[in-house]
């Protein structure tokens, strides 16, 4: 094991890792015990007869699961993020520009979409539009709730993205005559996408996360495939379990995807980090 | 609006439930967050890797499945809060009450580490081979030397983590909990000629709670942030 240079301390001599290896030891006995003992709890409150999993493995409802919960729920956030995007990059140029009739609004509606929390949003949306609809309309109100919040936020990424393209760029385009929108369009955008990119991805983690707040309009998707499920059968634990794993498994995706755009696109410098107001967005951090 | 002049008083509990949710998981998921953050960068491998496995997977589910299990799943096997009945005036700090913290706490606990995380590797390691180099023991290379600039580094990424929490809390109000949420479904179902200025007057609440944290972090930021 070698341990690499930390800020916290030094890499360790022989006695410190005979002391590690101990702790070590104790620490895997101690985990083990603790998984053991979650097993037994589990066990002990019949969480795993068959009645309570076979749900989960039979074709039908790995069917409803696969294709009404998480493809609905995929192309919910897919869909919210493109067009989070448009109005990202509609209200984004418009922060930047050079007129105060153009640049105030943009702020107010960017700030306030950020600021209001998107499960309210939903609600709005849901009961104003949403409601005589069905459960397109629940769709919908997700889709367009999350539009909203997304698009306040990736409308900052996309601020950050064009004022971290060097200055000179922009000097340079204007010095050989170009005008203020070509050089936005030509010059600034596209190397301000490239930067941007991983930020967006990242954005589709939070999306597909926010996508079960649907839960509260009766949206179609996982949690609702889930929520039929454990209401059918009483099998709350494992299915908790499985649609946890399904959002995991598809969110650990989306990171690595950004992780790999970043290495690939953009180099090793640090993902463009969008101060402000809370956007915690999910997946391992680099 | 008149809903909500009428019925101030409601609107004011609500946002009691909403403060009181915050502020409760906010210092809970500090503490729980500064403990996983200790594990994650201590010097034993396997007990980082199993904390950054953890941390990982609960940063990756939502958190309306945190809270689902809390509620409907974690009490059929045990784990419910029938102990918790608090009440002081309207505010009800039930069974629903716990389950909303106990849910937030988690989820956002595993924000606050990676945000103390970040800071503590924004600390330059000739920091801390300086505090080695001038005779400082492990003790006093942590306390008066990593540890201040880390917490300091750490504090706008914290504000945003608290401020994102503060606006999760509403997902208390699906399950139960009788805060501002909770209030505006009541509301719109009530009165629904008049959910836009409803929705309005609850938005705009929150955009006031975000501010006020905003501004605390700002000062914390500005007596603490480390100049580089």
């Amino acid at each position: 094991m070698s341990t690499q240079a930390s800020v916290l301390f030094d890499a360790p001599g022989p006695k410190a890792e005979a002391r590690h290896r101990l702790y070590s030891v104790l620490v895997l006995v101690g985990l083990a015990g603790l998984l053991a003992f979650m097993l037994w709890r589990l066990w002990a409150e019949n969480q795993f007869t068959e009645a309570k999993w076979e749900p989960l493995v039979t074709p039908r409802y790995v069917e409803a699961l696969l294709l009404d919960g998480l493809l609905t729920t995929l192309q919910m956030a897919a869909l919210s993020v493109l067009f989070a995007v448009v109005f990202g990059l509609v209200f984004g140029i418009g922060k930047l520009s050079d007129h105060g009739v153009v640049r105030w609004p943009c702020w107010a509606v960017v700030e306030f979409f950020r600021a209001v929390p998107v499960l309210l949003l939903m609600i709005l949306i849901f009961f104003s539009y949403g409601i005589d609809r069905g459960a397109s309309g629940a769709y919908w109100s997700v889709v367009f709730a999350l539009t909203l919040y997304n698009g306040s936020v990736l409308a900052e990424v996309f601020r950050a993205g064009i004022q971290a393209v060097p200055r000179g760029q922009s000097e340079a385009a204007y010095a050989i005559g170009m005008r203020k929108s070509q050089v936005m369009m030509q010059i600034l955008l596209p190397q301000a996408v490239k930067i941007m990119l991983p930020a967006i991805i990242s954005q589709m983690v939070v999306a597909l996360k926010d996508t079960s707040l649907g839960f509260a309009v009766a949206a179609p998707g996982l949690t609702q495939v889930g929520e039929a499920i454990y209401l059918q059968f009483g099998n709350q634990i494992p299915t908790v379990m499985v649609v946890a794993a399904f959002y995991i498994g598809a969110n650990l995706v989306l990171t690595a995807l950004a992780t790999w755009v970043q290495k690939r696109f953009v180099g090793e410098k640090e993902p463009l980090a969008v101060s402000g107001v809370g956007n915690m967005a999910g997946g391992a951090s680099a | 609006m008149s809903v909500v002049l009428d019925n101030l008083d409601l609107v004011l509990w609500a946002f009691a439930h909403t403060v009181a949710l915050f502020l409760i998981s906010g210092v809970l998921s500090l503490l729980l967050g500064t403990f996983l953050v200790a594990l994650r960068v201590g010097p034993i491998p396997i007990l980082r890797r199993a904390v950054s496995v953890y941390v990982t997977l609960i940063r990756n589910t939502p958190l309306l499945i945190i809270f689902i299990f809390f509620r409907f799943a974690g009490p059929k096997i045990g784990i419910n809060f029938n102990f918790v009945d608090i009440v002081w005036g309207d505010l009800r700090m039930n069974n629903f009450f716990a389950a909303a913290i106990a849910a937030l706490t988690i989820y956002t606990s595993t924000f606050v580490s990676e945000a103390i995380r970040s800071g503590i590797n924004a600390v330059p390691l000739g920091q801390a081979e300086a505090a080695r180099a001038v005779g400082l023991s492990f003790g006093g290379v942590m306390q008066q030397v990593v540890l201040p600039q880390a917490f300091r580094a750490s504090v706008p990424p914290l504000a945003s983590v608290q401020i994102a929490l503060l606006k999760n809390t509403t997902v208390a109000g699906v399950f139960g909990v009788a805060e501002a949420l909770f209030r505006v479904r009541g509301f719109t179902n009530n009165f629904p000629g008049e959910r836009v200025g409803i929705f309005i007057t609850f938005a705009l609440f929150f955009v006031v709670l975000v501010e006020i944290v905003s501004f605390v972090a700002n000062r914390f930021e500005r007596r603490w942030g480390v100049a580089r």
